[in-house]
């Protein structure tokens, strides 16, 4: 597949979605959590806690919706300020009882609009960030699907990052970046391969340090080694002190992209 | 969602290229129009005053090598890793050639960092700089103000960063994206070492650098006549296609709103990061005998 192509399945509304990967993965032991104690619940975040195994997990996503009507309940999965609050409440709750945190992200970014500018989404994001680098208990982000700049940023700065092979992360969509620089958004494939936003191009650059095989049919497999996975990095990471974590997570983010 | 909010200049003498000013003859730009008030000032008044409108008090733009002056102690400011310079790491079509235009004599990068006396207190300063890609959020960008919070945690001296960005570095993709991570650790590290910072949010204010270190701060300051914003207007306006509420974004709209301590003016500026400086603790350096 083309960087374009990897755009437009991630951006398939038939895919899995968040709320699938938390029922295939955790069943019936999930319960889900609501609102930011300080304005609303945002839909477009779905949090709660869930059984890995036999270890307590927070688990937090961001959920685009799996028809229509969910689509417009979701937002599309583009959250408000108070999405990410949610999403910081249940990190520091995760932190105080030493729980570890895993996010899910699949967004087209924060949302743009009149309210969230109002009620400080630059700053929300800012503060999840700020607060995900020194949160004393592990964290591991995985994307799903579209990662859109600082909308999926504040759910993955994380101990590690993850990606479905036909994920996208990106610091702008393909679209928006070809109508700018070049002003003409039909460029858009030329500026995702540009933007090097696929699966291997991040492994190369160090952005990400896991790809995850999408099998084309049956999904139970995947899940499965998974959950295999993610159980084994939460073991090595609940080992640390809370030094050795939080280093850790500070050395990975100090080393990308820097100059010689 | 994009981030990008690229204001076109205010005025006209901000699009002047700078090596003009050396020549004697009486350039047309002698005058500048005041986009508040409508009068036209002199530019050396306008100048002189801080870039401040002598009539009605509307701030113009600032570039980075000015606010120094303005800010720093005379003959204070050493500048800390001036040579560190933005390369074409994701090999991005025509990023070279944008940055050999960008360059000038005066704006190397997004950013300059260093550290001076501010009042006579050692502080680390960091101005952005509109006059290179519109203070755009480059690998570069990140690492120098990284380096900056590293270097005061280190020396126990407080930070004043003063922001200004259109957002991300397109060109730099998913890298520039991750500086919001890098610096925003910097500045926790820096804050949990019991280190102040004191945030100067000038025009504009967008995206990343919002998203990150510019609301970080212990302490907010914001200019009058700023724009501040994560998404900017013309982005909410082409999405949504609402219709904004007057002053939407403007300093003094965020401080309504809750997100800023205070609107300062720069000719009080200085006076108030010394104030600031102060009261937190720090002091001035007496000279040694
Ligand atoms: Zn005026």
């Amino acid at each position: 597949m083309t960087a374009y192509e990897k755009v437009t399945a991630a951006r398939d509304a038939k895919k899995l979605t968040s709320i699938d990967f938390i029922a295939r993965m955790f069943g019936d032991s999930f319960i889900e959590l609501h609102g930011d104690r300080r304005y609303s619940d945002d839909k477009a975040v779905v949090a709660g806690l869930a059984m890995l195994y036999d270890t307590p997990v927070t688990v937090i996503g961001l959920e685009k919706g799996r028809n229509t009507k969910e689509r417009m309940e979701r937002n599309f999965g583009q959250a408000h300020p108070e999405g990410y609050r949610k999403a910081l409440r249940l990190m520091k709750q995760a932190e105080k009882f030493r729980r570890p945190v895993l996010c899910f992200v699949d967004t087209s970014g924060a949302f743009c609009g009149i309210g969230a500018e109002e009620r400080g989404q630059g700053q929300a994001i800012a503060e999840n960030i700020m607060e995900m680098m020194t949160l004393k208990t592990p964290i591991l982000t995985i994307l799903i699907g579209e990662g859109g700049s600082g909308g999926a940023l504040a759910l993955a700065v994380a101990d590690e990052v993850w990606m479905l092979e036909n994920a996208v992360y990106s610091v702008i969509s393909p679209e928006g970046c070809a109508s700018i620089l070049w002003k003409d958004s039909t460029k858009a494939p030329e500026a995702a391969e540009a933007l090097k936003m696929t699966a291997p191009d991040l492994f190369k650059l160090g952005v990400i340090e896991r790809i995850i095989r999408q099998p084309k049919a049956d999904e139970t497999k995947m899940f499965e080694s998974l959950k295999i996975l993610i159980s084994r990095t939460f073991e090595k990471n609940l080992a640390l002190s809370d030094d050795e974590l939080t280093s850790a997570r500070y050395e990975r983010f100090r080393k990308i992209g820097r100059p010689e | 969602m994009d981030l990008f909010s690229f204001r076109k200049p205010k005025n006209e003498l901000e699009s002047q290229p700078n090596e003009q000013q050396n020549i004697p003859f009486i350039p047309e730009e002698m005058w500048v129009k005041c986009p508040k008030c409508n009068t036209m000032l002199l530019t050396t008044d306008m100048e002189e005053n801080l870039r401040i409108c002598t009539k009605c008090g509307h701030h113009f733009r600032m570039n980075a090598r000015q606010r120094i002056k303005m800010l720093a102690d005379d003959e204070t400011f050493t500048e800390h890793d001036a040579d560190m310079t933005s390369t074409n790491i994701l090999d991005f079509p025509g990023y070279e050639k944008k940055l050999e235009k960008a360059r000038t004599k005066n704006a190397k990068e997004s950013v300059i960092c260093g550290e001076c006396k501010i009042g006579g207190i050692k502080t680390v300063l960091c101005v952005m700089d509109a006059d290179f890609m519109m203070g755009s959020m480059g690998t570069v960008t990140g690492e120098k103000i990284t380096r900056a919070f590293e270097y005061a945690a280190d020396k126990k001296m407080p930070v004043v960063v003063c922001t200004v960005s259109g957002g991300a570095r397109m060109q730099e993709g998913i890298m520039s994206l991750m500086q919001m991570a890098k610096t925003s650790g910097a500045v926790k590290r820096h804050s949990d070492a019991g280190g102040l910072y004191i945030t100067v949010l000038t025009d504009p204010t967008t995206g990343g650098v919002t998203a990150s270190f510019a609301m970080e701060g212990d302490i907010i300051l914001a200019e009058p006549d700023t724009l501040v914003a994560f998404a900017g207007p013309r982005v909410i306006e082409q999405t949504m296609r609402q219709k904004l509420p007057r002053d939407f974004q403007t300093s003094e709209f965020v401080l309504q709103k809750g997100f800023v301590d205070a609107v300062v003016s720069r000719d009080n500026l200085k006076n108030t990061i010394v104030k600031l400086l102060k009261i937190h603790g720090y002091c001035e350096e007496v000279p040694e005998q």
